[in-house]
């Protein structure tokens, strides 16, 4: 059994994001005045390193795939900073940010709605090398694109198909291909198996983990399936309304959670063992998540904790290191880290 | 053990469409006891919802048509029961929650007006009668302030909380059968938690009875008695929960169990099942499962494997279940 890799901490990362915030304006009126904003993400610090994947989780709504668009400029940042290769992603114009679209990929979670019904397999993946122009040669594109048809478990024939032919498994399959066509080093995967049924959900995160070490490229992973994070991530942070609120290597983060949230959603996921399941302790969570359009005051998680304080509603807790490689959200964390 | 609540004898549902026969659910028998939870796992595809739909008489027709089987509720055969006799089961004696809870609930129509109806229309009671049981069902499932919302419109509702008044719906009459249709997929897991445990809850204090079809197999462990595994239209195992989890005897339930990457556990690689189902309309002559199957024999391809006995709580449909999952 190989260990998951730590992170090197002496190295620079590949990708950084600084106090990151994307707010979104609610518009209303005759003169489009905007009249509140939905903090989507609201304040974001992570570091993410070459060859590493790193898992993002939360319930929906608590801004995992608008921080993964922010990060790949998919949209402008409200505030903060992202670099990428040390370079400042929301500023790059030009030649490096023709680079940048080339270097960092999205894949996204639903196979169908992504892929155009018009173009057939092999013209959509072939597709960002045209547009990159790279390889300028046809039939070196077309080579290339046999070749990852093969690499993504394909058969030939299927190049000439068009998606409505495809099963949910084999469109997620060509959604990776195209992803890696421009072989980029860092892919965000946006639930990119939650459509799809356990039997090829393990096809594909099998792909997915063969072609990282492959092509030697680092992931961002959100999934909402928590068992399907820790299988795949190296570190993984746990989302809440717009923050992080525990990051961790993820064999921590699943055996000893710090954060009373990740406690709570841990304990709701149910294990496929009867004897376990039925004997089970449960952190419980109360009422519903607050609306991003108004988030609590201090500690955003207050209002469901069930160990908050007072304290808790006022002071708005940082993201510590608790331990090595654990991160925590929380001012009460010091109380049961030990 | 009193006779079931619910037996299902070799029911068939197809769709004949301009493309072929779909044998959509073929040939399948199972029973429901009082206070029982059945749990119908498979993949995509494979006949759950529409062998919900089977037993409600809700198949869509055309193109389905339930061309077999019998559908045995308290000594009756509800497949033969009249259209008014039919009215008087759905929602009083057997209740749904349907997969997708925006086209079971009317866009149209208040809360209020969508909880109330059926009840003045199977209780006795008098209409602020059922609006304070409306009330008290909505806090059941979580919703504390029915009251206000009563008014609503179901868009005014998160999907969570929409799924919640369609279990406030399904209760409301009393139901001695509740089958829920994949209730909780698409939500969050903290509000499957609070969902699940709502329904067991009311479940145990009611005797009421449950089909729950889901493909998570953490909720079967966590709440079935028995599990039945379908495979393209057809069950391929049943038995109790421990049985299943712990005794696996068909391949593509092993299979399914190790496909699944786990919480509790750590594994380098996760061991998928190859390839795909067979498409229902051209289905092969022997084990539907056998282009999937690593432990494939001949006789595997030449004809299908009827489900046997492993114990007295446990059957499996393949020709060498007593060598699967058997540890050597
Ligand atoms: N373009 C947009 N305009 C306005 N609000 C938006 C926009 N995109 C996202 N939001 C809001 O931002 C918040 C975070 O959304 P996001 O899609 O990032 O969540 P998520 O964690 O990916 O959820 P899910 O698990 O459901 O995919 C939500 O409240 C959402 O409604
Ligand atoms: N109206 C219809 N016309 C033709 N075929 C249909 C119709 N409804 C369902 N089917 C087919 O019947 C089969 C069983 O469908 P069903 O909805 O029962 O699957 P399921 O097991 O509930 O899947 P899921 O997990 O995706 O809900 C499928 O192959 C489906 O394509
Ligand atoms: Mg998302
Ligand atoms: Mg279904």
């Amino acid at each position: 059994m190989t260990t998951k890799k730590q992170p090197p901490t002496n190295k620079t990362p590949l990708l950084e994001l600084r106090r990151v915030k994307k707010h979104f304006p609610v518009k209303r009126g005759l003169l489009n005045k905007t009249v509140a904003s939905v903090k989507a993400v609201d304040g974001v610090d992570l570091a993410v390193y070459g060859g590493e994947t790193v898992g993002l989780v939360g319930e929906s709504g608590c801004g995992k795939s608008t921080l993964g668009r922010t990060l790949l400029r998919l949209h402008p940042i409200t505030d903060g900073e992202v670099s990428f290769n040390q370079m400042d992603v929301h500023s790059i114009k030009g030649k490096d940010l023709k680079q940048f679209r080339r270097d960092a990929q999205l894949i996204f979670q639903d196979p169908y709605a992504s892929l155009n019904p018009r173009m057939t397999v092999g013209s959509i993946i072939e597709e960002p090398m045209v547009i990159h122009n790279d390889p300028a040669n046809k039939k070196e594109r077309q080579e290339w694109t046999a070749e990852l048809v093969k690499l993504v478990g394909l058969p030939e024939y299927m190049r000439h198909r068009y998606p409505h032919e495809l099963s949910g498994g084999q469109r997620q399959r060509v959604g990776v291909a195209r992803a890696i066509a421009l072989k980029p080093s860092l892919i965000v995967c946006d639930e990119p198996v939650s459509a799809l049924d356990v039997s090829i959900q393990a096809q594909v995160l099998n792909l997915l983990e063969d072609l990282k070490s492959e092509f030697n490229l680092t992931y961002i992973f959100i999934a909402h399936d928590l068992a399907v994070v820790k299988h795949i991530s190296d570190r993984v942070a746990v989302m809440y309304l717009g923050h992080i609120v525990e990051l961790a290597n993820s064999e921590d983060l699943y055996n000893k959670p710090l954060h009373p949230y990740t406690q709570a959603l841990l304990s709701a996921v149910p294990i496929p063992d009867p004897v376990l399941e039925r004997t089970r302790n449960r952190t419980a969570m109360e009422g519903e998540l607050p609306t991003p359009l108004n988030p609590p005051s201090g500690c955003v998680f207050h209002t469901r904790c069930p160990m908050a304080i007072d304290e808790c509603k006022v002071q708005v807790p940082e993201l510590k290191d608790m331990a090595a490689d654990h991160k925590v959200a929380c001012i009460r964390a010091h109380e049961w880290a030990k | 053990m009193q006779p079931p609540l619910l037996q299902i004898e070799d029911l068939k549902t197809y769709f004949y469409t301009s493309n072929g026969v779909v044998k959509a659910v073929d040939g399948i028998s199972y029973s429901v006891h009082e206070g029982e939870t059945v749990a119908i796992v498979g993949e995509s595809g494979c006949g759950k919802s529409v062998s919900a739909l089977s037993v409600m008489r809700l198949v869509p027709s055309p193109p389905g048509k339930t061309v077999n089987g019998k559908v045995i509720y308290q000594g009756n055969d509800i497949l033969k029961a009249s259209d008014s006799e039919m009215r008087k089961i759905r929602g009083k004696q057997i209740a749904m929650v349907f997969q997708d809870p925006m086209t079971s609930l009317n866009p149209v129509l208040t809360i209020k007006y969508q909880l109330v109806e059926p009840m003045k229309l199977h209780l006795n009671l008098t209409e602020a009668q059922c609006v304070d049981r409306a009330v008290e069902l909505l806090d059941l499932v979580g919703i504390s302030d029915g009251r206000k919302r009563l008014d609503d419109y179901p868009h005014q509702f998160s999907g969570g909380m929409r799924q919640r008044v369609m279990i406030a719906m399904a209760l409301s009459c009393d139901p001695k059968l509740i089958i829920a249709d994949e209730p909780t997929t698409n939500l969050d897991v903290t509000i499957q938690a609070q969902i699940l445990e709502v329904m067991e809850k009311v479940i145990e204090e009611t005797k009421t009875a449950m089909v729950i079809i889901t493909h998570n197999l953490g909720v079967v462990a966590r709440y079935a008695d028995t599990v039945n595994i379908m495979y393209a239209g057809k069950i391929v195992e049943s038995g109790t929960c421990e049985e299943i989890f712990k005794n696996v005897r068909h391949p593509y339930t092993e299979g399914l169990l190790q496909s699944v990457p786990r919480l509790d556990a750590r594994a380098e690689r996760l061991q998928p099942i190859p390839g795909l189902p067979p498409d229902l309309r051209n289905l092969p002559p022997g084990c539907r499962f056998a282009d999937r199957c690593k432990y494939v024999h001949a006789k595997c391809t030449e004809a299908m494997p009827e489900l046997e006995t492993v114990s007295d709580s446990h059957v499996s449909a393949c020709w060498i279940k007593d060598t699967i999952g058997v540890k050597s």
